[in-house]
């Protein structure tokens, strides 16, 4: 039985994603939960919306996906609470956590029901997302900063104990030793090895979906750009097709092989930093100031055709923002050649070299079965045998055309990450070239019609570190009423705790480069 | 070990030109006698503190480690503790869950320091402002030298703005 069989009302949304929409009641939230937990699909994103202007009600809605099925499904609530679903989806618990820090909204019958994404910055019975509980000039005021020896007694956090002999805690952030972005780590170990981690986020929330409810539908691109500047391409991409399935419009064919083009040199160029990174961590700075100078020259590659190294604001709501300069073929050609033969020779010695191996190898394992059961995904997940790519299994245009080979491993350990990692990169060269061969010509954008009050629109992208999902719902004008968007960090993050467990201290580093998750995408 | 060594050999001396200072850069004038900037001419610790940043700007603070730059050249290194630092390093919007973080980390920064704030976020708070969790620039939460615009800036804009925060002003 497939999601489409359930006993609900279905409309199939335009855009660039196969999608079905349907609304249920709580019982039926949860037979569908059980439903798609038991046929192998997953929790793409858990998110919720104040509607309580137009219907008076506040609605939870959940995005699933089967490997041949993507669903977004409402639930409208009767009051502030809705059913737990972490207990099929542990990836929920955090999403419910956060649903309540933001919206009020509870998840009854869950497990877990600290606050989470709220540290001391509003208090407890304000919560940002209502319409009814900021305006903008309250924003700012209403909520002054207290005297600075005051927060720690205000952001009391439960950290779950571990006791026993010897046991002892080494608290980690949030501001931490190396150029990375702040979180605090709970560590609990004995000697060496650790018995606990407990991650604490939240540190970077700046009130983004928030912001969003300021924007109108083009200026909001810039922002999507800007949840995880890593993933700019993949942000933009997600967040445009979202609008552009809400406007019901579709982008011509030369700004969609475009995007992906952008989306494969965005992966690129992230891979490269990380095997640079991953190399650096396990003692070899050779690697780094290897693959820090290809990472420039695709970085430099980026500001010559597309005018950002980053690639931010290129992709826009209707197509993409400039146009590939004729020159760009060669160059692109040119480029992938030369990776190409000094990414195989860097493969190289990383594969043969006896000390790097060491650390990697059999280094923060996640094995497949825990992988399928908490819910790894994207490029993590992939080196722990899951195979979801949104680009293989529910492709989009032009990767309908370009019939993506997914890398995937069995192995779960750092060394796993890094191979797939060198598997990606080899992929999207191929791919790079297929897109500059083909490339059709014409125009680069749409015009975007204004869509009516109250539409949905979903993007959904597989960018370098997982899939990027955004769910967007319009307001009057053209204006932004709710956005959601969601990292694949979301599901990733829980997984690094279990990662680490039987590990020494001094791998953390390395794992955590392995993973190399988004703290800015998680907090939103 | 050989194919490593050939490697190496083969890709040379990658090192380009460093930029000047830009005194267009500074937001406060001055604030360390010439005698102090002198000392930290070719020996300088910074300490990077990322306050709520998109991590467009961690991007390129990490590329400086790229060949091509190579700040270490300059006696410039990035230290691993406040302690041990000479200069601050902060991306932002500061958000207030990361207020009293920095504020610490810029008090355990012994004196005399310096503070360069990196990107349009960190100079102005950018796209995401002011808000219920967001308190904007960096000189609203801890005093700022030398700020650097950009969305995120280049490694050069990064190396300018660093090198002008020790560079004594032209009278």
């Amino acid at each position: 039985m497939s999601i489409v069989d359930f006993d609900m009302a279905f409309d199939t949304l335009d855009g660039a994603v196969n999608i079905h929409r349907g609304q249920v009641d709580a019982t039926l939230w949860r037979t569908l939960c059980v439903h798609v937990a038991a046929s192998g699909g997953r929790l793409v994103a858990l998110w919720g919306s104040d509607q309580t202007q137009h219907t008076g009600r506040y609605a939870v809605h959940a995005a699933f996906a089967t490997d041949a099925e993507f669903a977004v499904i409402t639930l409208p609530l009767e009051g502030a609470s809705y059913p737990d679903t972490s207990d099929m989806f542990p990836v929920a618990i955090r999403m419910q956590r956060a649903l309540h820090d933001l919206l009020g909204l509870s998840a009854t019958g869950a497990v877990d029901d600290r606050k989470w994404l709220r540290h001391a910055a509003w208090p407890a019975d304000v919560y940002p997302l209502r319409k009814s509980s900021m305006d903008e000039s309250t924003q700012v005021s209403d909520f002054k900063q207290k005297n600075i020896d005051d927060v720690p007694a205000l952001d009391a956090y439960p950290f779950i104990p571990v006791a026993g002999d010897g046991v002892h805690e080494i608290p980690v952030g949030p501001v931490h030793a190396g150029t990375i972005e702040p979180g605090h780590f709970r560590f609990s170990i004995v000697g060496e090895r650790v018995l606990r981690l407990e991650q604490r986020l939240g540190y970077k929330h700046k009130g983004i979906e928030k912001r969003f409810e300021q924007m109108d539908l083009m200026h909001g691109a810039k922002l999507a750009a800007r949840v995880s500047g890593d993933s700019a391409a993949a942000f933009g991409w997600a967040y445009a097709m979202a609008v552009e399935s809400a406007a019901g419009v579709t982008p011509p064919p030369r700004a969609l092989w475009l995007r992906a083009l952008l989306l494969e040199r965005e992966r690129i160029a992230n891979h490269l930093g990380d095997l640079g990174f991953l190399g650096n961590d396990a003692g070899l700075a050779f690697g780094l100031s290897q693959f820090l100078i290809l990472k420039e020259d695709v970085l430099r590659l980026n500001q010559a055709l597309f005018d950002h190294r980053y690639l931010m604001d290129v992709i826009v709501p209707g197509g993409v923002a400039r146009d590939f300069p004729d020159d760009g073929v060669t160059r692109v050609r040119d480029e992938c050649s030369r990776l190409e033969e000094v990414v195989q020779r860097l493969k190289h010695i990383y594969d043969e070299h006896a000390g790097l191996q060491d650390r990697f190898v059999d280094c923060g394992r996640v094995t497949p079965d825990l992988a399928a059961r908490l819910g790894l995904i994207g490029q993590a997940g992939r080196a722990s045998g899951q195979a979801w790519d949104v680009r293989v299994t529910h492709p989009c245009a032009p990767y309908r055309e370009l019939d993506v080979r997914m890398a995937t491993h069995q192995g779960g350990d750092v060394a796993a990450r890094v191979a797939v990692r060198f598997a990606e990169i080899t992929e999207s060269i191929r791919l790079l070239r297929l897109i500059v061969d083909r490339l059709p010509l014409g125009e680069i954008a749409s015009p975007v019609p204004t869509p009516p009050e109250g539409k949905l629109g979903i993007g959904w992208v597989e960018g370098w570190r997982g899939d990027v999902f955004v769910a967007l719902e319009t307001a009057r004008d053209g204006r932004i009423a709710r956005l959601h968007p969601r990292d694949p960090s979301w599901h990733n993050w829980p997984l690094l705790e279990h990662a680490i467990l039987g590990n020494i201290v001094p791998d953390f580093p390395l794992i955590n480069k392995s993973f190399n998750l988004s703290y800015a995408g998680q907090d939103l | 070990m050989f194919q490593l060594l050939r490697q190496v050999v083969k890709t040379g001396i990658k090192t380009e030109a460093y930029p000047q200072p830009d005194d267009a850069l500074r937001v406060t004038l001055d604030r360390l006698q010439a005698a102090v900037l002198e000392r930290f001419h070719g020996s300088l610790a910074i300490r990077h503190v990322d306050a709520g940043s998109c991590n467009g700007c961690e991007l390129e603070i990490n590329q400086l480690n790229c060949p091509y730059y190579n700040l270490e050249g300059l006696g410039i290194k990035f230290v691993a503790s406040p302690r041990h630092a000479d200069m601050l390093l902060v991306t932002g919007p500061v958000s207030r869950h990361m207020e009293v973080a920095l504020k610490r980390t810029y008090d355990a920064t012994p004196d005399p320091k310096l503070v360069v704030a990196v990107g349009d976020c960190g100079c102005t708070g950018g796209i995401f402002g002011e808000n219920y969790a967001s308190r904007g620039r960096v000189s609203n939460v801890i005093p700022v030298d030398v700020a650097v615009p950009g969305c995120p800036p280049t490694p050069v804009a990064l190396m300018q703005g660093i090198l002008t925060a020790i560079a004594v002003k032209k009278t």
